[in-house]
């Protein structure tokens, strides 16, 4: 037999064609993680980093210490917010196939992720999102219409055409920029709340990264800049198993969870049941009022399940088995909240089908006011002009020159 | 006025704007207690606390990408960048990122960063401390980028910087931190106190970005040059008896081309030189420039100055440093009638 070092390069436990194996989740039953005050010291947080902070039971009954004892208006509210985002995305999904979209990436299986974060979050907070993350602005208050004339780079486009579709953001809805540059805004969020506490601010700023982007620098950069100085932060990487192809083994899951990341530089780490909305809501209001209270930064990893294609440009059936989502352990967020509410006497099948209908009509309803405001192949376009602006604050001469020089162009040989 | 080098002159620079607005933020490494390696935020921390002079870790990324949220949340950052070798971490976080904030936001936000950096050789730096990498900004569109040659400059841009709202990268050569350098290491080092451009007013005013200067008027030919390059340009010039028009371009980004261009059409000849390698340098820009706007003046073809496309040797410094020989022999070509 040979000794010595050999290469391990982290397989996923099932391709095509195989079996879909979850048994790699470390799982806690509801409950049973307990729920330290927020100015514990992160060394006093137990398993917190390696367990999983779970409500919701088996039977969808909400169990156990980090129970966030919400008003069930809250519940439903964050139900019709989970529910509208995935039909937004279905719809939007359509409408790429169609033709209608260049590109589109749907955040299906992962709504409680951002709508029980946006909604423990106070409104004054500012949100660093990541691509995958629509339930902020439907949170938020976006009104779709927004949203839809961003993904059509149209004429009421708040980008102006110069993003591509989800690239979202509002400086009154307190939504940043996002960039399709991976993980860049995890720092800037860190530097952002550094100046919350410069200036002596109560808000806070949290930030959203896939467990495929932490591995970024600009990951490792956020932590130690957050932990350094005590900023008041959220950074919450969303490890929905797949980073594209390569699954979370590759970026270091295998190993150690991503939450644990936090205790090595000395902030809490919290491992979340990402479909769990009640569990969401409590680590994440958990998480916020240590950072408001002096705190500092919490690390906090939300277990979920990417049940969709990364993008309208991706095919997952290549590299996973085709029937793996429907074998994912935590099952679906609007499902288990939807069963919690009815179990508490507080919801029905037939309030949800009519929610359905309404938010349906909603989307229908926004997207043909959409259209209103330009395709990408008919109505109302964009000034080309503009294409020229917002480079700099001023628009410079040489800018001014190439302007002429477009017009000049397109004004057609001579 | 006062006589100040291009160390005091940048403090006194930053010493202005954080006294004139709360929001002025300093980070980077080793920029708090100590006042930063080359000395250049001396003091500043005393005087205005250690929530405005932010001694960082090292991590170069971390510093940009968080001075562009404090950006955004209002502050106005002035970044340390220990040596411009050091930038490359930073790049994602600059290019993709502080220069494209505005345009992908159509607006809507921004970050008003200013990136320092001390760039250039001549220091016996080898080649982790000698680089000089303007053409790497320059070619991103969304940011400003200057380059003093002199201490009045260095403050009046710096200034200027902070105060804009949009990202800008200042390099400075760290070669002229303590005095003007024509290119000869043999020489005894000479101070700022007997240039002009070392009287420096201790109050507040800008230089103007997108603005050349026309630091000798003459009329055999152009030398077009920024940095250390415009002292080694000066001194070649003097030294082969030419009349030779000398102009700084202190600000790369936006570029003055009337200034150049004017120049050149009159003379009717140009050098360029500059400090960085020389292919797809600056240089380059700067060439099709002239070319563009003053083929029909030219008497010559155009002569480019340079570093090797070597990195930057530490044994070899000054085989390396486009010195005054070099200039000389561009000078020369330049003038021969053709």
């Amino acid at each position: 037999m040979p000794t010595g070092s050999r290469l391990h390069v982290p397989e996923p436990p099932a391709r095509p064609g195989q079996p879909p194996d979850f048994s790699y989740l470390q799982l806690s039953p509801a409950g049973a993680l307990s729920r330290p005050e927020t100015g514990a010291s992160w060394r006093e947080l137990g398993n917190l980093a390696f367990g999983l902070i779970r409500v919701l039971d088996d039977s969808h009954r909400a169990v156990g210490p980090w129970d966030p004892h919400i008003a069930p208006e809250t519940l439903r509210l964050g139900l019709r917010h989970m529910l509208l985002t995935r039909l937004f995305d279905d719809r939007m999904v359509r409408h790429q196939r169609q033709g209608k979209l260049s590109f589109y990436m749907k955040c299906t299986g992962e709504e409680a992720v951002s709508v029980a974060a946006g909604m423990a979050l106070e409104s004054g907070d500012m949100l660093f999102p990541a691509y995958r993350n629509q339930g902020l602005q439907v949170v938020r208050g976006r009104r779709l219409v927004d949203l839809m004339c961003q993904l059509l780079s149209n004429t009421g486009d708040m980008c102006r055409g110069r993003q591509l579709p989800v690239m979202y953001h509002s400086a009154p809805a307190r939504l940043f920029s996002i960039s399709g540059n991976l993980a860049t805004q995890l720092p800037q969020a860190v530097g952002w709340a550094m100046a919350a506490a410069i200036k002596g601010e109560e808000h806070i700023a949290a930030t959203w990264t896939g467990e495929g982007s932490s591995a970024e620098a600009d990951f490792h950069y956020a932590l130690l800049f957050a932990s350094v100085y005590r900023a008041p932060v959220l950074i919450n990487v969303v490890n929905n198993q797949w980073a594209i192809s390569t699954f979370q083994g590759t970026a270091g899951g295998e190993q150690n969870s991503f939450a644990a990341r936090g205790p090595a530089y000395g902030l809490p780490g919290l491992r979340v049941d990402g479909n769990d909305f009640l569990a969401v809501y409590a680590a994440t209001r958990w998480a916020a009022d240590r950072a408001r209270n002096g705190g500092g930064a919490t690390v906090v990893e939300l277990v979920t399940y990417r049940a969709g294609a990364h993008s309208t440009s991706d095919d997952p059936a290549r590299y996973r088995p085709r029937d793996e989502p429907e074998h994912w352990p935590l099952g679906d967020p609007i499902e288990r909240l939807k069963q919690h509410l009815m179990g508490i006497g507080e919801w029905s099948e037939a309030r949800h089908q009519e929610l359905n209908a309404e938010l349906d009509a909603q989307v229908s309803a926004e997207w043909k006011e959409a259209l209103t405001f330009g395709t990408m192949s008919e109505g109302p376009r964009l000034d080309r002009d503009l294409m020229f602006e917002d480079v700099f604050k001023e628009l410079p001469e040489h800018l001014r020159r190439q302007r002429e020089l477009l017009r000049a162009e397109l004004a057609g040989l001579p | 006025m006062a006589q100040m080098n291009m160390i005091q002159a940048l403090n006194s620079a930053m010493d202005v704007a954080m006294g004139r607005d709360p929001n002025v933020v300093i980070l980077g490494q080793d920029v708090g207690f100590f006042g930063g390696v080359f000395r250049c935020t001396d003091g500043l921390q005393r005087k205005y606390g250690e929530h405005r002079v932010l001694d960082t870790p090292i991590a170069e990324g971390g510093i940009i990408g968080a001075a562009l949220g404090m950006g955004v949340n209002g502050l106005r950052p002035v970044a340390e960048v220990q040596f411009a070798d050091y930038v490359y971490p930073a790049y994602d976080q600059i290019v993709s990122e502080l220069a494209r904030l505005r345009y992908r936001s159509a607006g809507d936000f921004h970050a008003p960063v200013t990136v320092r950096m001390p760039c250039g050789g001549g220091i016996r730096g080898g080649q982790t401390h000698s680089q000089s990498p303007e053409v790497l900004f320059a070619h991103v569109c969304g940011l400003k980028v200057a380059i003093p040659s002199n201490p009045y400059d260095a403050k009046g841009l710096l200034i200027g910087a902070i105060e804009d709202d949009d990202p800008v990268i200042l390099l400075e050569p760290k070669r002229l931190y303590n005095g003007p350098f024509d290119g000869d290491p043999n020489k005894p080092a000479v101070s700022w106190a007997a240039h002009p451009k070392g009287e420096v007013p201790v109050e507040h005013y800008t230089v103007p970005f997108g603005r050349a200067e026309i630091v000798r008027p003459g009329t055999q030919l152009t030398i077009i040059a920024y940095g250390t390059m415009v002292h080694v340009a000066a001194a070649a010039a003097q030294a082969m008896g030419f009349d030779a028009e000398i102009i700084d371009v202190r600000s790369i980004v936006p570029l003055d081309v009337d200034t150049l261009c004017n120049s050149v059409c009159k003379t009717g000849r140009c050098v360029i030189a500059h400090e960085a390698t020389r292919f797809a340098g600056f240089g380059a820009e700067l060439a099709a420039t002239v070319m563009e706007n003053c083929f029909w003046n030219l008497e010559a073809p155009i002569q480019r100055v340079a570093g090797w496309d070597t990195p930057y040797p530490h044994a070899f410094e000054w085989e390396y440093f486009p010195g005054q020989t070099r200039v000389s022999l561009a000078l020369k070509a330049v003038m021969e009638p053709v």
